[in-house]
């Protein structure tokens, strides 16, 4: 059975304190996902989403903090325009843009970070390995 | 001092680059003074036999130029690494893939395709293809095999150097050829340029906080000549390219375009232009931004458009597999 490899970048004000409260509350949900913690969404160069396709990662989860929301104010705002774009370019490297994924959660949704990563992983398992999808396609 | 033996090749090119190196103008005969050039198909009548007869390490600089496309690529890259003391990636298709690597945005079977079927002006009704062999009365013809991917240069073979440019500028081969005479070169797998980018050198003046609330192509707009292009809507590749050009384009009201690739220990070219631009790009919310963006005319293309073969996603040359692929195209193409 093939079981997708995701690498999630969490914000450390936001999303990552919610992925804390998701295990506080002994929340299950798949163990599919790497966590790497940042400062801000916006800290993730976009070279460090190149680089986890490159060596093999299935998909990539952005989480940050909601429009608004942000500790830095407009961090996320920078994120979401770098996601965007990002987008654009997958699909010329053979990539395919469902497998980056952008989600606002904050440290008190626990609940939604759970949902996502099911539904993520589920895409992906569709998807099938990204190595092969990006053979495939050249 | 003995003279330097000097070969200059080149592959997946336009010659441009061979061109650049006469555009010393009366400095070349600084150059002929300081080697003498063993090999160099665009000017000289040598030929490949000749190299092939050299002694391994025979020729003490070999500037290639171009990128790796074909089977006949390859095998020169590789035919003179052996008969090189010091390779020099010379100009961006070898440096970084340059032009011809945007190929690897679409497949060889697209190009094929589109080149002797589909294209206005080709009467083909028979689908007729180049094949890597054809028996002939007189013989068998042979053609390299096209490849699925363009490489650069550094792909296939250690380089030492690299000279970027679409084409180098002459004072960067001048500084190359009186580093190499003197032998007071930098470390290897140096670039032979600036460091920082080249925003960095601009004269034009920037505002400390730009804001991009439109896209425009150079056609739509006649740039001022006084304000950063991205400030005016035009995507310059400044943020994001290695300085050392002296500003050629920005002097001719030109944005720049990205020729000289990356900056010093930046990995991906086309991502630190794309986190530069995004930075700029007004946001009042998450659908105004997105239609912005939607409006920036082939992002990849304008990106990578001199490094696709350069990009951290770009295709990795394995060995042996464009041979196998070789075996199979023979059989299909």
């Amino acid at each position: 059975m093939y079981e997708p490899k995701i690498i999630c970048f969490y914000c450390k004000w936001c999303t990552y304190t919610g992925a804390d409260l998701a295990g506080t509350s002994r929340m299950k949900y798949v163990p599919n996902g790497v966590v790497i913690k940042a400062m801000c969404s916006s800290r993730v160069d976009p070279q460090h989403i190149l680089d986890a396709f490159s060596k093999g990662a299935d998909g990539v989860l952005i989480g940050g903090c909601h429009p608004g929301d942000c500790h830095y104010v407009t961090g996320n705002q920078l994120t979401y325009k770098r996601i965007e774009m990002l987008k654009r370019i997958l699909p010329e490297f053979g990539v395919d843009p469902k497998r980056l994924r952008l989600e606002w959660i904050s440290a008190a949704e626990g609940r939604k970070l759970v949902n996502v990563m099911n539904e993520f992983t589920d895409d992906l398992k569709e998807l099938g390995p990204a190595r092969q999808a990006v053979a495939e396609e050249v | 001092m003995a003279k330097l033996k000097l070969g200059v090749y080149w592959a997946a090119t336009c010659g441009g680059c061979d061109v650049s190196i006469l555009d010393t103008h009366e400095r070349v005969l600084e150059i002929v003074e300081a080697a003498d050039i063993h090999f160099w198909p665009c000017a000289t009548d040598f030929k490949v036999k000749d190299v092939e007869a050299m002694d391994d390490g025979f020729l003490d600089v070999t500037l290639f130029n171009g990128a790796i496309r074909n089977s006949e690529n390859e095998h020169m890259a590789r035919l003179l690494r052996r008969k090189t003391k010091v390779m020099v990636a010379y100009g961006s298709c070898s440096a970084f893939g340059g032009i011809p690597s945007l190929a690897n945005f679409t497949t060889r079977e697209a190009i094929l395709k589109k080149a002797y079927e589909t294209t206005d002006s080709t009467v083909n009704p028979e689908g007729v293809r180049p094949q890597t062999s054809t028996e002939v009365e007189e013989g068998n013809l042979t053609l390299p095999r096209f490849y699925d991917h363009v490489y650069k240069l550094s792909d296939i073979v250690p380089v030492e150097y690299i000279i970027p440019g679409c084409p180098p500028p002459s004072d960067l081969l001048m500084t190359a050829v009186e580093a190499i005479v003197s032998g007071n070169l930098p470390p290897p797998g140096s670039t032979i340029a600036g460091k920082k980018t080249l925003c960095d050198e601009c004269p034009l003046e920037k505002s400390d906080h730009p804001k991009i609330s439109t896209f425009k192509r150079r056609f739509e707009v006649i740039p001022d000549g006084k304000t950063c292009f991205l400030e005016q809507g035009l995507v310059c590749m400044g943020p994001a390219t290695r300085s050392g050009c002296g500003n050629a384009c920005i002097n001719a009201n030109m944005p720049c375009r990205g020729c000289f690739g990356p900056a010093e220990g930046v990995k991906d070219q086309g991502a630190k232009m794309l986190s530069a631009l995004a930075s700029i790009v007004e946001f009042d919310d998450e659908d105004q931004a997105r239609d912005l963006l939607a409006e920036l005319a082939d992002p990849a293309g304008t990106f990578y458009r001199f490094g696709a073969s350069d990009g951290l996603l770009s295709p990795k040359y394995k060995q042996g597999s464009e041979e196998e692929a070789k075996a199979e195209g023979a059989k299909v193409s």
